[in-house]
């Protein structure tokens, strides 16, 4: 069964179509990758699974229910989080407090509990705290837990952000460009890092534009272009899918004449 | 030096002339009409010598000159910080409990007293505006109308009903968080300016009902009468017993006042290092990205408009005690900028800098209590300084690292 599906979306911003009628599966534990070219609306397929867009009709359903007009903090407290294209962690806090953050949906000490510091409050600050280690731990950023976020350097901001991401316990993980800006060891370390993730029994949508990554860990890819779908299938199938190449290659010189 | 001296007596010379500029209509024009030069003009001149001295000593240091002077003073507090360093942080608690203890001993003198328990009030009034601003960054100008509220609530309570002030102070506290929420929801939606806009009208809002309700509050006149906080203490005149005495002597008030600030920074410190705290100061990075990462900032801002206004209740009921008198015009924008102020000088979401900020501002103000027109100016070159030297503040907020887990 599929945990996430996205069925007939259509987003519309005043007059530009960002998705027409787009849709597709997440399987139970597979790795889908998500392709475009540049504008085609792979960030505002994210932004629709997190909540922050509106869709103008069309349907997402995760786990068979739906999960449209859910604020962002319900849909990830359901278990879909994210990180982000443009890294936004909480600049000026540390490391393990951005990832102590994400779990503030899995923790539920209120104001008294706060003040008066009871044992329950004590006693779930401290698992909080070590369940957002563990997740630092993971991403291999552990050293850095005391670090203030703004003063990681880049390879480590992109880690920081998929480890906050995980210290909220997603079951459907969103990696928007994970890759990007990284030099190719960083890059062969976040591929593995995505297989492990995976293995865990999250499911990971990838959105990536260094191919060599793309092909080297999705299971599937689905490629899509001005808002529509235009192919999805196994790595092989879609380097051969000749929408896909004219997608990112432009049309063959003398079709376009 | 001279080469130094060269590279600034230019803007050194426009920002005195302009100072002038400044400075000749606020003093120059007398009330009559007539003008007088006399009297700028001396202050003016007092001004330019000494900014020629900052100037000469700064160029003076900049060139290297004061380094046999400079070097040791420096290495010392150098030293002095190391060596502060090291002691843990509850010996620093204790001392400065220890002081606050004992200061109505040290400082025996009334006006001593009345400046310590302003202090003490404004630093309860920051550290609550500071879980606005400085936890979850929403810049909030008419903090001080649930002052206000807080003492307005205990005033009507007891001279209406005759509500004794420490079963009105939950009461103060409840209805300025309720006037937290009705202030603060309609401004959830907006950021920055408009918040900032919003909020400053907000809080002439409830001074002008505050003003108006004659029926209620007596406007602009004030309630009068209110009574002092109690204390109930333990007899054995017949048999055990207890007796309700009222704190008249104003050292009594500075230890209510004193209770009132530790338990206020307590519970800041602690809402701060915790789950709470850190989805404040989410917000205040990044408010869509802490949405996105699980936090309800709806709830949550709302939450720290509550918060923060709690705590300026209990400082306004106590304020209504310890008056014995509340009018609107306790609570004017002015007052609300001044509370900002400390929160700023002292650095945003640092307590011991809030604590520093507040002592600092309300010292000035009894300072320069004879230059009464010239106070604000004083303050505005104060602030430009402090912008310019130390933009964080006074004392800025440390990052704790793993910060649920040290302890007090
Ligand atoms: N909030 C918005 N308002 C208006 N238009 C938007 C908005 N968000 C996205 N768009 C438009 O929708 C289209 C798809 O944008 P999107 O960011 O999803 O592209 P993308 O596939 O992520 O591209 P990239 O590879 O550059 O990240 C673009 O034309 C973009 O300008
Ligand atoms: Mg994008």
């Amino acid at each position: 069964m599929a945990h996430l599906e996205i069925r007939e979306v259509t987003v519309r911003f005043g007059g530009l179509t960002a998705l027409s009628n787009l849709g597709f599966q997440l399987a139970d534990g597979e790795i889908l990758g998500l392709i475009g070219p540049n504008g085609a609306g792979k960030t505002t397929i994210f932004n629709v699974l997190t909540g922050v867009y509106r869709v103008t009709s069309g349907d997402v359903l995760f786990n068979g229910e739906s999960i449209l007009g859910k604020r962002p903090h319900q849909i990830l407290k359901r278990g879909i989080s994210r990180t982000f294209q443009n890294i936004r962690l909480f600049s000026k806090m540390t490391a393990l407090e951005n990832a102590m953050v994400a779990r503030h949906c899995r923790s539920r000490a209120g104001v008294v509990g706060a003040i008066l510091r009871s044992p329950a409050q004590k006693r779930e600050e401290h698992e909080l705290q070590e369940r957002a280690y563990e997740a630092l731990k993971f991403m291999g950023v552990a050293a850095y837990a005391d670090t203030v976020a703004a003063n990681l350097p880049y390879g480590l901001q992109r880690r920081l952000e998929i480890a906050r991401a995980l210290a909220s316990e997603p079951r459907v993980l969103l990696l928007d460009e994970p890759a990007a800006g990284m030099n190719p060891a960083e890059t062969a370390a976040l591929m593995e890092d995505i297989g492990r993730i995976s293995s865990r029994g999250i499911d990971v949508l990838l959105v990536e534009h260094d191919m060599k990554v793309i092909m080297g860990v999705c299971h599937r890819i689905v490629c899509v272009d001005h808002g529509e779908k235009i192919a999805e299938g196994n790595p092989a199938q879609i380097q051969s899918d000749p929408k896909v190449i004219e997608a990112y290659l432009g049309k063959p010189v003398e079709q376009q004449a | 030096m001279i080469r130094e001296l060269r590279k600034i007596w230019k803007s050194c010379f426009i920002g005195l002339l302009w100072f002038l500029a400044l400075l000749w209509p606020m003093t120059g024009i007398n009330s009559d009409g007539t003008l007088t030069f006399a009297r700028p003009l001396e202050i003016w001149l007092i001004v330019v010598v000494a900014a020629v001295v900052i100037m000469l000593i700064y160029s003076a240091n900049k060139s290297g000159m004061l380094a046999p002077f400079t070097r040791p003073v420096q290495t010392a507090a150098g030293g002095l910080a190391g060596q502060a360093a090291r002691l843990p942080i509850w010996v620093w608690l204790l001392v400065a409990l220890g002081l606050a203890m004992f200061y109505p001993v040290i400082f025996t003198s009334r006006p001593a007293h009345d400046v310590a328990i302003n202090v003490l009030i404004y630093i309860s009034l920051g550290l609550g505006l500071n879980i606005v601003i400085g936890l979850a960054g929403m810049l909030d100008l008419g903090y001080i109308a649930f002052y206000g509220v807080g003492a307005y609530t205990y005033a009507l309570l007891n001279v209406y009903l005759g509500f004794s002030f420490w079963t009105a102070l939950p009461f103060a506290a409840l209805f300025a968080a309720i006037a937290g929420c009705i202030i603060g929801y309609p401004t959830l939606r907006m950021r920055g300016d408009y918040l900032a806009i919003v909020t400053l009208a907000f809080g002439e809002i409830v001074r002008l009902i505050l003003n108006n309700w004659m029926e209620l509050t007596n406007g602009p006149n004030g309630v009068l009468g209110i009574d002092r906080p109690t204390m109930l203490v333990p007899t054995f005149d017949d048999g055990f017993g207890f007796e309700v005495i009222s704190l008249r002597k104003l050292y009594m008030l500075y230890y209510v006042a004193l209770a009132l600030a530790v338990f206020t920074m307590l519970c800041v410190y602690r809402l701060n290092y915790s789950r709470i705290g850190r989805a404040w100061e989410a917000i205040r990075e990044d408010e869509t990205a802490a949405e996105l990462m699980g936090v309800n900032t709806f709830l949550l801002k709302l939450l720290a408009y509550a918060m923060g206004a709690v705590f300026a209740g209990l400082a306004g009921a106590f304020f209504a005690g310890r008056m014995k008198f509340v009018s609107p015009e306790s609570f004017t924008f002015l007052e609300s900028a001044m509370v900002l102020c400390m929160v700023v000088l002292g650095g945003m979401a640092s307590i011991p800098g809030i604590i520093l900020g507040a002592a600092a501002l309300v010292l000035m103000q009894e300072w320069f209590r004879e230059f009464e027109t010239y106070r604000m100016l004083v303050f505005g070159g104060c602030m430009v300084l402090m912008m310019l030297f130390r933009p964080a503040g006074l004392i800025p907020a440390r990052r704790m690292g793993r910060r649920s887990e040290d302890d007090e």
